[in-house]
């Protein structure tokens, strides 16, 4: 079963570059969508993979760790991948008929099929550099998609995006290489070992290049004080790419990247989790308070999504079961509602031809799907129940008071209540109130449009049931299980190899 | 000694983004950064005096340079070249559209 991990690499990879060899978009629609939902199936499939074994390694060209790479499968990865190729299944789905407005839509495959490339990569890796490498190749994809349109706006965003985007991952590349001359390896499992011989106490060195990675990977997260480039570059790309980088870019490059790094391989230090905790509470309240003043669509939700880390960020950091599920939950909550949400905006943009929030109105009888998914969205994003927005705020605030931390508790609420203030307003402006004239004749979204928002939605409605036993126990404990015990992670990588 | 002026080179780079307004300059400035890094991981793998890493059943394994940083940074610098090509490709056609390479007047976006 080992055998199938090499294929979320290589199935991607070889579909970009086949999927350019065709003149026709109807069979470059076929591939890249057969392609993105057999790496969905597969994610699933690890599922019962790693609860039969709990930690699945490849050797990749059959050398031992440490000398080879390796890839290493655990509950998180599967948590993670899960997510990424579910979002980008529907993704590509959506962009059947919506990329037909643009000329290259081989091409425009080629590059999504890459970034998931480097997006899956990156989660199933177990080794450092190769991490880097990854990290670059699914950001290189992404600067070229946020410029597809190539209008001035664009080519800004882009632009803007590439150099910081560029700057953290150069800080990375420097911690790799410090790791590398600290402990002369580069396997994730064998880095940690030697660390954790090295010193119980933490030194200088280890402080330095902590910070390091803190900078690469918060700004590929976005976290706030990194945040100016993701307000620009989100709402530049066509509206399934703004779905992918929103939903799952900045969450495997940045969240999981981080995760990884500090609970598995450096150890998640008190003083680190504050930091988290802090970062988080600060992303949740600045982009919550730019976003509210906002009267683009897509400018909006970009701004919530900085808020929203914020919380995934809270959570995680507090360092409790609870709060790490929380975490963990919100993280794949936001992924779908976020998602959603920028494929409606995507479907008022092909509909009405604009993103200007004064400029819609009542287009709530013309779009009647978009409608209620966006409705759905917004509450679910506000954190109403029953939607799962709720369910993974409330685990959150509840681990905030449980750790003693009321006044972080606090701060999530109000961040909850300014969110549904400003979706109230997408909401009455975008669909209710009087109708314009202009857009008397407009028509819903394509089928394939319909069926993409559609299926977010019902995962939105029934997220919730992720909490019941029987699938928590599936896919959201082990991933828990691995952070908390992020410090056995190379005696059980090492245990497999045996 | 050397360790420092490879971070004066990376700190060099590192202005060159912050402080300079032309999108050229802004892109010598990342690469002076990106080659800071990678002079940076040539240097960790360097031993003085080393030689080359080829392993000769007449000479005995000791004093060799470390090979895996230089194989690490080829892998890095055909990256780095690739992000290059793509930001000059983008700073051309963004001087298409705005006619001037200065950001102070490349601000459509804002907020």
């Amino acid at each position: 079963m080992t055998r199938l991990l090499p294929f979320f690499i290589a199935l991607p990879l070889g579909c970009a570059f086949l999927v350019n060899l065709f003149k026709n978009k109807k069979a470059a629609d076929v591939l890249a969508n057969l392609c993105t939902f057999i790496l969905l199936v597969l994610s699933l499939a690890t599922i019962s993979i790693v609860k039969a074994h709990g930690i699945v390694v490849y050797k990749v060209g059959n050398w031992i760790p440490p000398i080879g790479i390796s890839m290493v499968v655990d509950g998180l990865t599967v948590f993670l991948l899960v997510t990424v190729n579910l979002v980008s299944f529907l993704s590509s789905l959506y962009s059947i008929d919506y990329m037909e407005k643009y000329t290259a839509k081989p091409k425009f495959y080629s590059l999504f099929l890459l970034m998931l490339t480097g997006m899956n990569g990156l989660i199933v890796t177990g080794d450092l550099f190769n991490m880097f490498v990854f990290l670059e190749l699914a950001g290189v994809a992404s600067y070229a998609l946020v410029a597809f349109g190539t209008e001035a706006e664009e080519l800004e965003a882009s632009f803007k995006y590439m150099i910081l985007s560029s700057l953290s991952a150069s800080f990375v590349l420097l911690g790799v290489t410090m790791i590398y001359s600290y402990t002369s390896s580069l396997n994730m499992a064998d880095v940690a070992l030697t660390l954790a011989q090295k010193s119980s106490s933490p030194d200088v060195t280890i402080l330095f290049i902590a910070v390091l990675f803190l900078m690469g990977f918060g700004l590929k997260a976005a976290i706030v004080p990194f945040h100016p480039w993701l307000p620009d570059a989100h709402p530049s790309a066509p509206a399934p790419i703004s779905a992918m980088l929103s939903g799952v870019l900045i969450k495997a490059l940045g969240i999981y990247a981080m995760l990884r790094v500090f609970f598995c391989i450096l150890g998640a230090s008190p003083l680190f989790l504050e930091t988290l905790c802090i970062l988080g509470i600060l992303s949740m309240i600045v982009g919550v308070l730019l976003a509210i003043g906002q009267w683009d669509v897509k400018r909006l939700f970009a701004y919530h999504s900085i808020s929203q880390v914020g919380y995934v960020l809270l959570g995680i950091g507090l360092g409790t079961p609870l709060g790490i599920l929380g975490g963990l939950f919100h993280l794949f909550n936001h992924s779908m509602f976020k998602s959603l949400l920028f494929l409606n905006s995507g479907s008022l943009d092909y509909a009405a031809g604009t993103r200007n929030l004064k400029e819609m109105g009542g287009l709530k009888d013309a779009m009647p799907v978009t409608e209620k998914t966006s409705l759905v969205a917004s509450l679910s994003i506000s954190g109403i129940p029953p939607f799962n927005g709720f369910w993974s705020k409330l685990f959150i605030i509840v681990a905030c008071v449980q750790a003693r931390h009321p006044g972080y508790a606090l701060w999530a609420i109000i961040g909850s209540l300014l969110t549904l203030s400003s979706f109230m307003k997408v909401m009455r402006y975008a669909f209710y109130g009087m109708p314009k004239k202009a857009y008397a004749s407009l028509k819903e979204a394509p089928s394939s449009m319909q069926a993409a928002m559609i299926i977010l939605a019902i995962i939105c409605l029934l997220g919730g049931v992720l909490l019941f036993p029987l699938f928590r126990n599936a896919l959201l404990q082990p991933a828990v299980d691995v952070l908390l015990n992020g410090k056995n992670y190379a005696t059980i990588v090492f245990s497999q190899l045996k | 000694m050397i360790y420092f002026l490879c971070f004066v080179l990376f700190c060099v780079g590192l202005y060159g983004i912050l402080v300079k307004r032309n999108l050229i300059k802004i892109i010598i400035g990342m690469s002076i950064l990106d080659y800071a890094s990678y002079l940076f991981l040539v240097l960790v793998g360097f031993r003085m005096e080393g030689r080359a890493p080829i392993y000769d059943k007449a000479q005995e394994v000791k004093n060799m340079v470390d090979p895996i940083p230089q194989a690490l940074v080829l892998t890095a610098i055909v990256i780095g070249l690739a992000v290059l090509a793509l930001m000059i490709s983008i700073a051309v056609r963004l001087y298409e559209k705005y006619g001037t390479y200065d950001i102070t007047e490349i601000r459509k976006l804002r907020g």
